[in-house]
């Protein structure tokens, strides 16, 4: 197979490897894929109090391009709000590391890991909100 | 002696030709260029003389009775391919039943499934986790319309030896004509047509230090004399089982190639299970949570298959790019299934996903044994601290109770 100098380099260098406390509940976890589809990916946000990510960390089970789409994805949503990774979408991954058709998965779990780690953040910030009584 | 990159660690996929195979290969391009078919000169007779070697040489390292049982083909696909349609197009009047199994090649397995939609029927018998199919099995599966069993002698990814003699004893006894593709285990392990009761036997030059592109198909011509409908029409070569004009440099190589097997095998078999072992060794040492797929008894001495739980196989090859080996990750096909073989014996999809094969071979050498195992240690033990499943696995979460999302 071969790779796009920008998958190698994710790949040998990848960004934002690692975990955060999935019990904070300013973190927001994302866990997609399946051992026996030979990709999973847990993707981990730190969301500060106006919405905005400090952080994100990953870690990944997978090919190379998958590890590349998770580690771009890491990078792309740094700073941005919630609202604004949220809009990410997969083909935008393809085409910054110009991915093969038969890699294109890589990419939808890429989106869909971002889209897990914020959903699991708002249905944290949801049940502290219900146990406040706000 | 220092090490020289990229280190060729897939003997099982192809074997570079040996010197002196190149040697004995090169007058026959241009000074000895004649055709082995012209039998009105002089050029004719010195190449049909060179291919009556070769048959010899090949005839010999198999224990075939006599040379013209060799049939040349253009590699071991096409001998399978010859060898399966042959009998089952021959003898079709007899019946229309074939026993194979599921690890086969794909040469093999394609030919019956073409042979399926022509009306003839096939079982696939299944192997054991260990890789390995069953002698009662095959018992159990011949009928009265059963014109032929097909059994590899070694298989190509985990490299266990199938149990040849014990089938053979039993076809012959039943009267059944008994094909193998032996492209994996000569030279490896011991094989004797005589011995082993074969009819038909695959092989292939390429994976025996000889040059691409020829092969041949071992033919029994007595006791039982094997009959085969020719594939190919033409000029009536290969006593009419095999047209076309004879590639007779590639042949003089397959030739030359064997007879180095025929002196030098059995020292070389023991040195390939050192080095093998040595790699087995070095990496179960230093890492844990690892599996070889296949049996380690009865396999080729040069193979190893391990997969490296937690790491998936084409991202583990990226790691090692250095060095050349195969794996039966989907992600490395084009098909995105993990390897068939792997299922066959219940490997879960999980561990197929992170096998790799080694395959040493020739010119490996202890060096670059310790430089991949090292390699290895290092780069599993990198990719592990990236996998969610192994922090998972560490933090004593059951995987298999995670409700994963299929995709």
């Amino acid at each position: 197979m071969a790779y796009s100098n920008k998958v190698i380099d994710h790949y040998e260098n990848p960004r934002n490897v690692g975990s955060l406390d999935k019990d904070d509940p300013t973190v927001g976890t994302g866990l997609v894929g399946a051992p026996a589809c030979g990709d999973v990916m847990r993707l981990q946000i730190k969301v500060s109090d106006d919405g905005v990510i400090e952080d994100a960390k990953f870690k990944t089970f997978g090919c190379g391009s998958a590890i590349a789409s998770s580690s771009l994805a890491t990078e792309w949503i740094k700073g941005k709000t919630i609202d604004q990774a949220d809009e990410i979408r997969n083909t935008e991954i393809v085409e910054e590391l110009n991915l093969p058709p038969v890699k294109v998965h890589c990419s939808v779990l890429a989106e869909d890991a971002i889209k897990s780690a914020i959903a699991d953040f708002r249905a944290k910030q949801e049940a502290s909100r219900a146990l406040t009584g706000e | 002696m220092a090490l020289s990159f990229p280190i060729y660690m897939d003997y099982n996929a192809t074997t570079p030709t040996d010197p002196r195979v190149v040697d004995a290969m090169l007058p026959y391009f241009n000074d000895k260029f004649g055709n082995a078919a012209s039998r009105s000169h002089a050029f004719g007779w010195t190449a049909e003389e060179a291919v009556a070697d070769a048959r010899a040489q090949i005839a010999q390292l198999i224990g075939a009775a006599k040379p013209k049982e060799i049939v040349f083909t253009s590699g071991a696909t096409e001998s399978d391919n010859l060898a399966i349609k042959g009998v089952a197009h021959f003898y079709q009047s007899r019946g229309k039943h074939i026993i194979t199994t599921k690890i086969e090649h794909k040469a093999v397995l394609d030919t019956c499934k073409r042979l399926e939609k022509e009306g003839f029927e096939i079982t696939y018998l299944p192997v054991d986790k260990s890789g390995l199919v069953s002698v009662d099995a095959v018992r159990d599966a011949i009928r009265d319309d059963t014109i032929l069993v097909s059994v590899m002698l070694a298989n190509n990814e985990v490299g266990t030896i199938q149990p040849i003699k014990e089938i053979g004893a039993l076809t012959r006894e039943k009267g059944i004509l008994f094909h193998t593709d032996a492209v994996q285990g000569i030279g490896k392990t011991p094989f004797n047509v005589q011995d082993m009761n074969v009819d038909l036997a695959s092989i292939s030059a390429h994976k025996i230090y000889g040059p691409k592109g020829v092969g041949a198909l071992y033919v029994r011509r007595s006791r039982p004399r094997v009959r085969l409908t020719a594939e190919v029409d033409g000029g009536g070569h290969e006593f009419g089982m095999r047209s076309g004009t004879l590639n007779v440099p590639a042949i003089v190589g397959f030739g030359k190639a064997c007879q180095i097997l025929n002196d030098e095998w059995v020292d070389e078999a023991k040195r390939l299970r050192e080095l093998r072992d040595r790699l087995l060794h070095k990496v179960t040492e230093a890492l844990d949570e690892l599996s070889v797929n296949g049996s380690m008894e009865h396999r080729l001495p040069n193979n190893l298959n391990i997969s490296f739980t937690y790491v998936e196989g084409e991202s583990l090859m990226m790691a090692i790019k250095n060095v050349a080996v195969s794996s039966g990750s989907a992600c490395t096909s084009a098909s995105l299934e993990p390897s068939y073989v792997l299922h066959a014996m219940g490997v879960s999809d999980d561990a197929a996903h992170s096998s790799i094969r080694f395959s040493v071979g020739r010119f490996t050498t202890e060096e670059e044994i310790d430089y991949v195992a090292d390699l290895m240690i290092e780069k599993v033990n990198k990719l592990r601290e990236m996998s969610p499943l192994y922090e998972m696995f560490k933090d004593g979460i059951d995987l298999k109770s995670v409700q994963w999302s299929a995709h």
